[in-house]
């Protein structure tokens, strides 16, 4: 795959900043498509070694670098979505033509394209400087698709936080790479597995499971995540929560390919990790009330499940069960792929309704389904196949991760017995957890009856309906055929350490997975059937409609409807410890003849934004505010304070001690 | 192969109506037919249907999902050391997502209708079945653990033959699938179908919309999965090895004993308050952790 080709195709949108708005999309699409086209040539050519281009064209051959399985995987995925989800843009920010400038539209353009180059470069690159700019550019990218709307002020805040975390984990990478730089001379991925051979393999992981986990969103490092997501247009949220969280979990995976010992410490903290992730993930969604961070939420979810997966693939190692590793890697690969199709699917649904409401707040929507029966009908889909449901997608690959755990549970010692069945069971909770997550998200933001009027909105026109028509098919193929895909992933898998002899594994799980095909399509047959039977049963019979059943009272009002805060309510109560919901209301004077108006409001924190973000940067912002005593506005004092400095060093280099 | 299955068909027309029976006889009443709920069933097949003008497809195709569902899930289970219609590595897991996915449908179609009563039932639903679903997994776990097994054929094949105490693991985990299977099928102590309170109904209350051929499916489906529990039962209890005649009586004994029981339960016990329901069903969690133990110290793994 040629570098150059790629960044002078990137170049392109620059036209757009000339040419008026309404050629802004074609030529992204066009620079997108062709982007596409070079980086999948590209994997084309390292697979079926015929060359599509003479890859000596124009500059040296050091730019012409060929991806392996693991990057090959990635810019498929990368691609798929970057181009969906642009499709959908057209329809999604039409509205906004007339309120936005020609150059922020034509900024916004050309970061669409930045962001997919730079993820390409991402997973390509092995070299550290390269590496390290790609990924600089990749935040920079979505940072500025993320301030779309900055006119808003929580936007912007959120805009500048998400900038300043990401900048955080960039530094803990560049102190990974410099880290092994020091001990090999060499600066990038190719250092690590000498590294990781002479020395311990702990410490160097964890600083980069920091800098990657900050990108993945890992819990406690998760906080940029769900405020980010619902701040920047649904498309933008999409490719985010689609491939870009993921780019942290590539990192991940390219520091897990070179450890060499310490497998089962390194094991127990990614499962560890993953295990509260997901978990902490899903009980957030549920209490959330604005749809997009229910859906961000349950990103973090996700990412701990291929966390789960990845751990346990470390377990494998240490005990030398080749099946367990096999399995937990491909659960995880499996499973960055299925999320990649789901997660762009649900945001773009809820993209499509905040388009047509104009709000997020699932306690003011409701009723969509007359409204916007496509749109409903794939977000329904999605969240099936996100709740890990048979027959779509979701299911495959967390039937590969327990089958993972369950398949090596005889012959192992006490310890992973306890472990391998700990997690057999959170995973069944976090499953049951989706359920009420996505039971929520449905059932009062799609259906029932509208909680405020709903005169104005209409169905997404096919812009925004084929991109997800696209993946809903992805979905249904991938649930029905699993053993094609996985047989398409399997290089990937091969590259993670010590699965060479996994094949003992594929059988199994292969075989397993061909027979979840035909028990899929015999379950499509037997809905086929009922179906049928129904509609010969309801030919010759009286069907009605009538109101829904009151219990004789027949006044009732849709804002008499379960709302989003009553339906998480429920479990609130039981989790009461660990999930804050803070209430805020002015109560009605005791003789109030005429009571004015009140007001209700209910919101949820995250705990872990109390503590990892809140907390440290207010006392920060206290510890400084201290400081600025020295800053009297005198300048008499400032010459003092230059003199101090000049006495101190004159003291200090006269006493040696500098 | 199909012998299981249709003897799980068979019996979920009868056990409906031996509980029905049973509950009358214990409160000093002569009671209906045996057949009798499956007569309202085809009764139901035949009459017409009101749909609520809030609901949209989704409300009419939940049903259908979610019979399809339990009969999808029923073909992974096997009888008499035989094999199931479908085995396969992981199987298990199978048929609980699918039993959760017949679950999902039928809670977002009583969301569908708008109305409070069934969200509060949708509400309760989802949240139960939560809480059982470790339960189920920490089984299996423990069961693939002794045996070294993955499907639910090979592993009730191999269940009774490892050891002469196996069956003490067999009650312990009957006792605990009678446990999921009650909260499954909404009886009591978590749920009552017979009362007549909205407030206090469970799945009953999820239904409350549902009419004619729907509601005839939705009674089934609760008919079938009598039946497939039954069929747990018998696995974990019946040693494979024997004759298939003495299984097929066995089959009937464990249903005639496991609906008496829930007739009797239903008789003489009162339904949870709601709160308490939640710390109840996590002890079926806590219960197949006590399964943990038992197994560890069956293959000796702690001393």
């Amino acid at each position: 795959m040629n570098i150059s080709f790629l960044l002078s195709a990137a170049f392109l949108p620059l036209f757009s900043f000339i040419l008026p708005k309404g050629r802004h999309f074609a030529i992204t699409i066009t620079t997108q498509l062709l982007v596409a086209f070079i980086s999948i040539a590209g994997v084309f050519t390292a697979y079926s070694g015929v060359s599509l281009f003479d890859s000596h064209f124009g500059i040296g051959g050091d730019l012409n670098i060929v991806p392996d399985a693991i990057s090959g995987f990635f810019i498929l995925i990368i691609n798929l979505v970057c181009l969906l989800t642009t499709a959908y843009s057209q329809g999604y920010l039409a509205p906004y033509f007339s309120t936005k400038g020609k150059t922020e539209m034509a900024l916004h353009a050309l970061s669409l394209v930045w962001l997919q180059v730079s993820m390409i470069l991402v997973v390509t690159l092995k070299d550290g400087f390269g590496f390290l700019a790609s990924w600089e550019a990749m935040t920079i990218s979505s940072f500025i698709l993320v301030m779309f709307e900055a006119n808003k002020r929580e936007t912007f805040k959120v805009g500048i936080s998400y900038l300043m975390q990401m900048h955080v984990g960039f530094f803990f990478i560049l102190a990974g790479f410099v880290m092994a730089y020091g001990k090999t001379k060499v600066f990038g991925f190719e250092a690590l597995t000498e590294y990781f051979a002479l020395n311990s393999n702990v410490p160097l992981f964890l600083i980069f499971f920091v800098g990657f986990g900050l990108k993945a969103g890992f819990v406690p490092l998760h906080t940029w995540l769900p405020n980010a997501h619902p701040a920047a247009p649904s498309h933008v949220s999409a490719v985010m929560s689609g491939v870009m969280i993921k780019m942290g979990l590539y990192g991940l995976v390219r520091v897990l390919c070179s450890i060499q010992s310490s497998f089962f410490e390194i094991g127990i903290i990614l499962l560890s990790v993953s295990l509260l992730t997901s978990i902490w993930g899903v009980v957030s969604a549920i209490v959330q009330k604005d749809l997009k961070k229910v859906l961000a939420y349950s990103s973090i979810e996700n990412i701990g499940i291929v966390g789960i997966g990845l751990g346990l693939g470390f377990l494998g190692i240490h005990t030398g069960f080749s099946s367990l590793s096999y399995c937990g890697f491909a659960g995880a690969i499996l499973h960055i792929l299925n999320h990649a199709i789901f997660k762009p699917l649900l945001f773009m649904g809820a993209g499509s309704v905040y388009a047509a409401t104009h709000t997020r707040n699932m306690n003011e929507l409701g009723g969509l389904s007359h409204k916007m029966p496509y749109t409903t009908t794939l977000f329904i889909i999605g969240s099936i196949s996100i709740c890990g449901l048979p027959p779509f997608n979701g299911f495959i690959s967390e039937l590969v991760i327990y089958l993972g755990m369950f398949q090596n549970l005889a012959g192992q010692s006490l310890r992973e017995i306890i472990m391998l069945i700990s997690s057999s069971m959170l995973l069944a909770l976090v499953g049951g957890l989706a359920i009420f997550a996505f039971s929520k998200a449905v059932g009062i933001a799609f259906l029932g009856a509208p909680r405020k009027p709903l005169d104005n909105v209409k169905e997404a026109g096919p812009w925004m309906l084929m991109p997800q028509l696209v993946l809903v098919l992805l979905i249904v193929l991938i649930g029905i055929f699993p053993k094609l895909f996985l047989n398409a992933i399997a290089p990937a898998i091969d590259m993670f350490p010590l699965v060479g002899n996994g094949q003992v594994a594929v059988e199994p799980m292969l075989a397993s997975l061909g027979e979840v095909s035909w028990i899929s399509l015999t379950f499509f047959l037997g809905i086929a059937v009922v179906l049928f039977i129904r509609s010969k049963a309801q030919q010759d019979v009286v069907i009605s409609q009538g109101p829904t059943w009151g219990c004789g009272y027949t006044a009732v009002g849709s804002e008499q409807q379960y709302t989003s805060t009553s339906y998480s309510d429920s479990f609130v109560s039981l989790a009461k410890p660990i999930v804050k919901v803070s209430k805020e209301f002015e109560p009605l004077e005791e003789c109030d003849f005429f009571p004015q108006q009140g007001s209700f409001k209910t919101g949820s924190n995250d705990l872990f934004e109390d503590m990892v973000t809140v907390h440290p940067t207010n006392r920060l912002a206290k510890l400084i505010k201290r400081a600025a005593i020295l800053q009297t506005g005198y300048v008499q004092h400032y010459v003092l304070y230059a003199l101090l400095f000049i006495l101190s060093i004159l003291v200090l280099t006269y006493f040696k001690l500098l | 192969m199909m012998v299981g299955y249709l003897l799980m068909l068979i019996s979920s027309i009868f056990f409906l109506g031996i509980v029905n029976r049973i509950k009358s006889i214990a409160s000093g009443r002569k009671g209906s037919s045996v057949l009798q709920p499956f007569r309202d069933v085809l009764k139901l097949f035949k009459k017409g249907a009101v749909y609520s003008e809030t609901s949209s497809l989704l409300f009419r195709v939940a049903p259908t999902v979610a019979i399809v569902a339990v009969l999808t899930s029923m073909l992974v289970v096997p009888f008499a050391g035989g094999n199931a219609v479908f085995s396969f590595s992981g199987d298990f897991v199978f048929f609980a997502y699918m039993l959760a996915l017949g679950r999902f449908t039928m809670i977002i179609a009583a969301l569908d209708t708008g109305s409070s009563f069934e969200g509060m039932g949708a509400n309760r639903e989802t949240l139960y079945g939560l809480l059982v679903e470790p339960a189920f997994f920490v089984m299996m776990g423990v069961l693939a653990m002794i045996t070294g097994l993955t499907s639910f054929t090979e592993i009730f094949k191999a269940f009774n033959t490892i050891g002469d105490y196996s069956l003490l693991l067999g009650l312990l985990f009957s006792y605990l699938v009678i446990l999921i299977a009650m909260v499954e099928n909404s009886r009591l102590p978590v749920d009552d179908p017979k009362t007549h309170l909205e407030l206090t109904m469970v799945h009953e209350v999820m239904i409350l919309d549902n009419s004619g051929f729907d509601l005839g499916l939705i009674h089934l489906t609760t008919f079938l999965k009598f039946g497939l529990y039954s069929m747990i039962l018998t696995n974990l209890l019946v040693p494979p090895t024997w004759a298939i005649g003495y299984q097929v009586v066995c089959f009937t004994a464990v249903v005639a004993v496991f609906s008496v029981l829930v007739g009797l339960l239903e008789s003489f016990r009162a339904r949870n308050k709601m709160g308490k329901n939640p710390p109840y069903l996590l002890t079926l969690t806590a219960l197949g952790l006590l399964g943990l133990i038992v197994a560890l110290l069956i293959i000796q793994k702690i001393a």
